[in-house]
């Protein structure tokens, strides 16, 4: 049985269908990408995936069970963590207290959180941050410190909204090996990108998403090769017959 | 564990202890009624204002009707001394236990509401509280109630013309609150609080339950609104709707925390420490035509705190410099 199961997903905003019938497995343990073009309904499945949102028809399974509809403190204790398109970091808190907001979905003891999220920072390599104020980091570090709390929430499944986005080739690259390490532990990860080159490599499976449906899924060297993925992103004229 | 947050904890549990061997040494050798009655206002004021500050400041839910705990706190613990006999030095924590479920109701219906929604119902909350309680002839309606004078005692916590006990009845009031506080900010709660104020999305994500939270610094900061209530009554020793439920009350409770700090320990002690006697000041010199005056000055303080210091006086000290910007 698969991790995660979309079953029929749909979910409009008004007449904005965001999401159309998706249906997908994730397998424990895999990197799947998620891609397509601006308004493909990306974020919108994550956002159904992590509870934020109830889909208007179908159904999410982890492990089996129905996750869809039981809001976002739910799923987070049943393991699906996330990160932010637009970062939302706790400006007021410190970098290590932000890691600990993370570490209290697991242990309601101060000295267990603190241990935790320090281990945390030092696994996403923000340690020497630790005290800092969370708004004085850096864009590219703010992404990191989303991603070490999220982690500190001990997840099974790691949703990655656009972690990659707007970095710099050696940023980025610092940002592969991380996601490649959180795999090491035994997460699972789905990730939002739509920056091919950076993401293929990356990722073991891919879906992508088209106008709010699955266009296609499967290995990234077929992706790559199919004429309708070529067709969503750059238009009739680039795909070959 | 030794980082800096342990350190940081440490240091401020030292400088409390400090300053309240201070507070208890220093006001022996005051002996002007005036400044002793300043001295227990402002130690009052300091002490509902951190109340405030624990839903206003942590959790960042601005209540603008805090007078309506403040208002059944003095209220119960009165009545049931009153009415029913019972000493104040139980009433008052009665009264604190109404002003905490006082704060669940009000929060079952407005937390549905956020940010400036949430602040506007309040307001509308404290107007409602203020004329039931003018209305309502049980409770003495627009007459008030007398706290008769009973034998100076502990258990009446009642002392004659000896205000020192008093100061020292707040002093403890303040204490608590700071350690109340203090405690939150390094528990579970108090981190789940502070990330509900700085992004509520991001908090839920990571399994915190947002109105739960909120809930929880209502009831705690309405229980401290209410004890400070029931005490004030029992100081002044007359109590009526315009006394301890009117509109200004509300104002008058979030101000010292605003001034000082949102969010902060010390913050509100050092606003109610700059707030309060200027007002008695100004009332006191001005007379009945002095009324509104307080306000004027008030309002061009945070005028200025505003636009100097948008995080509040605290962050002069150098503590504490993180912080939005």
């Amino acid at each position: 049985m698969a991790l995660l199961e979309i079953r029929g997903v749909s979910k409009s905003f008004g007449g904005v269908a965001a999401n159309v019938e998706i249906s997908f497995e994730v397998e424990a343990g895999e990197i799947l990408g998620l891609i397509g073009p601006n308004g493909a309904g990306k974020t919108s499945l994550f956002n159904a995936i992590s509870g934020e949102v109830t889909p208007d028809a179908g159904e999410i399974l982890l492990d089996g069970q129905r996750i869809s509809g039981l809001g976002p403190v739910a799923c987070a204790e049943r393991g699906i963590a996330r990160t932010f398109q637009v970062v939302r970091s706790f400006d007021s808190m410190t970098v290590l207290e932000n890691v600990m907001v993370g570490a209290f979905a697991r242990t309601a003891r101060p000295p267990a959180a603190m241990r935790a999220a320090q281990e945390t920072l030092e696994f996403c390599g923000l340690a020497a941050r630790a005290d800092r104020p969370a708004w004085s980091l850096s864009p590219p570090e703010k992404r990191r410190l989303e991603m070490a709390r999220a982690l500190a929430t001990q997840p099974r499944i790691m949703l990655l909204d656009e972690m990659l986005t707007g970095l710099t080739p050696t940023e980025a690259q610092g940002g592969v090996e991380l996601v490649r390490a959180v795999q090491r532990r035994g997460i699972t990860v789905i990730m939002v990108e739509h920056v091919m080159e950076v993401v293929l490599p990356l990722v073991s499976r891919a879906v992508v998403l088209n106008l709010g449906r699955v266009l296609t899924i499967g290995l990234p060297s077929e992706i790559v090769r199919n004429p309708e993925v070529i067709r969503a992103y750059l238009g009739d004229r680039y795909a070959a017959d | 564990m030794e980082n800096f947050i342990t350190r940081r904890r440490r240091r401020e549990l030292l400088v409390a202890a400090g300053l309240l061997v201070f507070a208890i040494v220093a006001p022996m050798a005051v002996k002007d009624v005036t400044a002793l009655n300043v001295i227990i206002l402002s130690l009052l004021f300091a002490g509902l204002a951190q109340a405030w500050n624990i839903i206003g400041g942590y959790c960042g839910q601005i209540s603008l009707g805090h007078a309506v705990y403040f208002g059944m706190g003095s209220y119960v613990s009165t009545l049931l001394y009153v009415q029913a006999g019972l000493p104040p030095s139980a009433g008052i924590f009665i009264g604190g236990a109404v002003g905490g479920l006082a704060a669940l109701l009000v929060g079952w219906p407005c937390f549905r509401l956020s940010g400036h929604y949430y602040a506007i119902a309040t307001v509308v909350v404290g107007e409602i509280g203020y004329l039931l309680f003018l209305n309502w002839d049980y409770v003495g309606g627009a007459t008030g109630v007398y706290i008769p004078i009973a034998k100076p005692s502990l258990i009446n916590l009642q002392f004659g013309k000896d205000k020192l006990p008093y100061l020292y009845l707040t002093l403890a009031f303040v204490a608590a609150t700071w350690l109340a506080a203090w405690l939150i900010e390094g528990s579970r709660w108090g981190y789940a609080w502070r990330a509900v104020k700085d992004d509520v999305v991001a908090a839920r994500s990571l399994g915190v339950n947002i109105f739960a939270s909120k809930m929880a610094a209502s009831a705690i900061s309405g229980f401290f609104t209410g004890l400070g209530g029931a005490i004030y009554g029992l100081y002044v020793g007359y109590i009526d709707p315009d006394s301890v439920m009117a509109g200004h009350f509300s104002i008058l409770i979030a101000l010292p925390a605003v001034l000082g700090g949102v969010g902060t320990l010390w913050g509100p002690i050092l606003g109610a420490a700059l707030l309060i006697p200027l007002k008695e000041l100004s009332s006191s010199y001005l007379g009945g035509s002095g009324r509104g005056v307080d306000l004027m000055l008030y309002g061009a303080m945070i005028i200025i705190v505003a636009l100097a210091r948008p995080q509040g006086l605290v962050s002069l000290f150098g503590r504490r410099k993180h912080g939005a910007p």
